[in-house]
């Protein structure tokens, strides 16, 4: 893992000493509302329906067993004894104090976390493939890179106020975990003819009112130019960026008024006044920050367990993947209890979890982006206990990319931009599928629920999506049907009109059941759908509307 | 009828405005308005922003929320309805 330099203690110090100030200022009434706000944005501070919100980035979704218990501590002492997990690998806290979140960050600061950028206009959290350092399909890992764009892109004083926020992620393996095309800029890692990695460029990916996919502007970016050309990707929209309309600021509309072929050579002509200069990485730079992230060395050689405990055996089917070390596997806990809220852990499961990371996990831990947690390095040897660890602080749930594996922002429950509720119709949802048996029949399925069109919760790149919209009061569902978040990435389709929230449960069991009555030997959900089109399954979603 | 609500400003918790321009958490404790009175008081409160963020008013049936956002402001009253014990714990 990267570990913070003086400069990064010096800035996240200041950053906070200068918030406390603010935050002082506002509570004596030296600052009114308005212009406290954005001071407070930029510190991760959101003012939700009920509460403060405080999101903490988790830097490409990783994690050391202190880090995370420093966030039990933080959700036992100031929230109310959890936290939640999101879709962007950051961890939120719903009920914090305005009055204790200065103290808050500087327990995050003392173990080299915090809360900027995770708000505004501004370059986001960098995401990168979970699996990244551990998976067996990777061709090289994409933390390194994901550190040194975030190390670029920190308080950079040019992108700072941006026409809208900015999303990059990383992908390094042939399996798109990261969904590159999804975000504002995504990065593939990819070997050119010569067998020199870079970069794929793409860019104007995103979800919301206006979801789109990122196209390719650059096929192989060499590594040492990745700065600059980023740094030219973003002066370009943040000059022709849409300030005057917020539903079209995001580069995506950008990217579309002005074709991607276009934006790529305006792209081109900002990089060429500076690919040369001081944003050319040095080769002894790349070293050092590579040299954070080495693969865990063991001499363990054991292979994965055949056992005849039949829970242990199904969470190892479910929940466990291949490491590209021998003798390790990557494990998923799962976040997702039956019926439970998708992303909550308590400050004792933290707890537990950070015990087995350190004891048995080469203390690492990674935040993904269906809101669950993953140990990526385990020895096999060590995945009973491991399991068993994770039985005890009721984590086992050996149900990962199952349909019960369900992706749910906040939604009307805590977020003051939702329409509608999404945890308690993803609740429903998983209690039938679990009840009926369908999602341990119907294998690899993706249901992603959202309570409002800003798509949190991704319901566009679902192979299930739901949406929730307020009609005079009433809240309805959408379905949409075909989307895919990482590897043949696409926009799902909407099927018909909006479903009352008890009726969506029986819709979506009975899409799986069509599913296994007319899929072909070997498909999974998401090929029959693909060959016989979302209208295939339009009579199972109605039936009873 | 209407109720003024807000969230107060140190910890953001859902209140609402009383008959003697006091904040209280409990719905109950919060002044009746009618149209007339429900601005004026808006008004008010809207400048007592070191107390109360972002005032607005909320439309009243039979002393609980009611309108287009009686949902919204039902689980702005009441908590979150995911039935989870850890996000019900009293403030």
């Amino acid at each position: 893992m990267y570990k913070y330099d003086s400069y990064d203690h010096a800035m996240v110090a200041d950053r906070i000493a200068e918030f406390r100030d603010q935050v002082t200022r506002r509570l004596d009434g030296r600052l009114t509302e308005d212009q406290f706000k954005p001071l407070r944005l930029m510190n991760g501070v959101y003012l939700q329906l009920h509460a403060y919100m405080l999101r903490v980035a988790i830097p490409y979704g990783t994690l050391n067993s202190t880090q995370m218990r420093t966030l039990a501590g933080i959700a036992r002492d100031y929230d109310r004894g959890y936290g939640h997990f999101t879709t962007r690998q950051n961890i939120q806290y719903n009920w914090p104090a305005l009055v204790d979140i200065p103290d808050i960050l500087d327990r995050l600061a003392a173990v080299e976390m915090h809360a900027i950028q995770t708000s505004g206009n501004c370059i986001r959290n960098v995401t990168a493939d979970p699996f990244a350092g551990a998976a067996a399909d990777e061709l090289e890992d994409g933390r390194p890179w994901a550190e040194i764009v975030r190390q670029w892109s920190s308080f950079h004083p040019e992108f700072t106020f941006l026409p809208r926020k900015f999303k990059i992620a990383v992908n390094g393996a042939s399996a798109d975990r990261a969904g590159i095309r999804v975000h504002d800029i995504g990065l593939q890692i990819v070997q050119n003819d010569a067998g020199t990695t870079g970069f794929e460029v793409w860019v104007g990916g995103g979800q919301g009112r206006t979801p789109r996919l990122g196209q390719l502007i650059k096929p192989f970016l060499a590594p040492e130019d990745l700065l600059s050309y980023l740094t030219a990707c973003l002066r370009v929209y943040n000059q022709h960026g849409r300030r005057d309309n917020l539903y079209k600021a995001r580069i995506k509309i950008l990217v579309e008024a002005l074709g991607a072929e276009e934006y790529g050579h305006q792209v081109e002509d900002e990089w060429a006044a500076i690919r040369d200069g001081e944003l050319k990485l040095p080769a002894e730079e790349i070293a050092r920050i590579r040299a954070f992230f080495g693969k865990p060395k063991t001499a363990a050689t054991a292979p994965v367990p055949v056992t005849e405990n039949r829970a242990f055996a199904r969470w190892i089917d479910r929940n466990r993947r291949d490491h590209a070390v021998n003798g390790l596997s990557s494990v998923v806990i799962s976040l997702k209890p039956i019926g439970g809220t998708p992303g909550d852990i308590t400050d004792a499961q933290m707890d537990a979890v950070a015990d087995l990371a350190e004891r048995h996990g080469f203390d690492e831990i990674r935040a993904t982006p269906d809101q669950n947690l993953i140990l990526p390095h385990v020895r096999n040897d060590k995945l009973e206990a491991v399991w068993s660890g994770l039985v005890e602080a009721g984590l086992a749930t050996a149900n990962a990319g199952l349909a019960t594996d369900i992706v749910a922002c906040p939604g009307l429950d805590y977020c003051n931009l939702a329409n509608a509720r999404s945890i308690p119709i993803a609740q429903a949802i998983s209690s039938l599928l679990d009840e009926t048996g369908l999602s341990e029949k119907a294998g690899d399925v993706t249901i992603k629920i959202d309570g409002c069109i800003n798509a949190c919760g991704h319901h566009h790149v679902a192979h299930i999506g739901v949406l929730g919209v307020d009609k005079r009061g009433e809240e309805f569902y959408q379905i949409t049907l075909g989307g895919a978040f990482g590897t043949d990435a696409a926009i799902g389709s909407i099927i018909g009109k909006g479903l009352a929230g008890e009726d969506v449960p029986a819709a979506i069991a009975r899409t799986l059941e069509t599913y296994l009555d007319i899929r072909a030997d070997g498909e999974r959900f998401i090929d029959t759908l693909r060959r016989v089109g979302p209208d295939a399954f339009k009579e199972a979603i109605y039936a009873d509307a | 009828m209407k109720a003024v609500t807000a969230n107060r400003l140190t910890d953001g918790r859902v209140i609402y405005r009383t008959a003697t321009g006091q904040w209280t958490t409990e719905l109950a404790e919060a002044a009746r308005l009618d149209d007339d009175q429900a601005d004026a008081t808006l008004e008010i409160a809207s400048d007592e922003s070191q107390i109360a963020v972002g005032a607005y008013l909320i439309e009243l049936e039979e002393d609980r929320p009611g309108g287009q956002k009686w949902r919204r402001e039902s689980i702005r009253l009441s908590g979150p309805t995911t039935g989870s014990t850890h996000a019900q714990a009293t403030a």
